[in-house]
């Protein structure tokens, strides 16, 4: 069962109030997709570490419902509104 | 640890400097993601060993509690989880593998 970009996106400000989400649909499949997650919390951790919350934030759906998320994390630019 | 899986883990990632557990083999991938792993340490020049989840189904969700991540290729460098595709590629298109290889004292051909 697929999910939507606004269900993952929900789950990820749920965690992560302040994160700046932006999701694609790679394939136009409802299947594949890639997010972009901004953060001020994830300043100073590791990217396994920004990756890890994002995953927990999906509650275990990464690698099941979810099939493929390419993600991408960061904390915003010094100066640059998340 | 008691886990029998976990313990083998463990064994692989520090005998092995660099280690990649995968889906497929190195000369065989069966997974687009795990593939572009093995490209990227392929054209590091990086020796490295792997392991196959898809043979073994212990190891494919010992794994993914080992690391606490839910997917598939997971990079080791020197016992240090370092990411899946994501953050391998992102270290590999800024420079930041080969410069950690070179930190850790892994010997490998050209930087990115």
């Amino acid at each position: 069962m697929a999910m939507s970009a606004s269900e993952i996106e929900a789950l990820i400000k749920a965690a992560v109030p302040d994160a700046s989400v932006t999701i694609e649909d790679l394939a136009g499949d409802g299947d594949h997709w890639a997010a972009t997650v901004v953060s001020e919390s994830f300043r100073g951790l590791s990217r396994v570490k920004q990756h890890q919350i994002v995953y927990a934030a999906l509650r275990g759906r990464v690698g099941g419902e979810l099939h493929a998320l390419a993600l991408q994390t960061s904390a915003p630019e010094p100066g640059t509104p998340a | 640890m008691s886990n029998p899986v976990f313990e083998r883990i463990q064994a692989d990632i520090t005998e092995n400097p660099v280690f990649l557990y995968m889906k497929g083999t190195a000369l065989f991938p069966q997974c687009g993601f795990s593939a572009r792993v093995v490209q990227i340490l392929t054209h590091l020049g990086v020796p490295f060993k792997t392991a196959n989840v898809l043979e073994d189904a212990d190891l494919r969700d010992g794994i993914k509690a080992f690391s606490n991540w839910p997917t598939v290729p997971q990079l080791y460098i020197k016992g240090e989880f370092i990411g899946g595709c994501d953050i391998v590629t992102e270290m590999f298109q800024s420079g930041e593998l080969a410069t950690a290889l070179h930190e850790k004292g892994i010997a490998h051909e050209a930087s990115a």
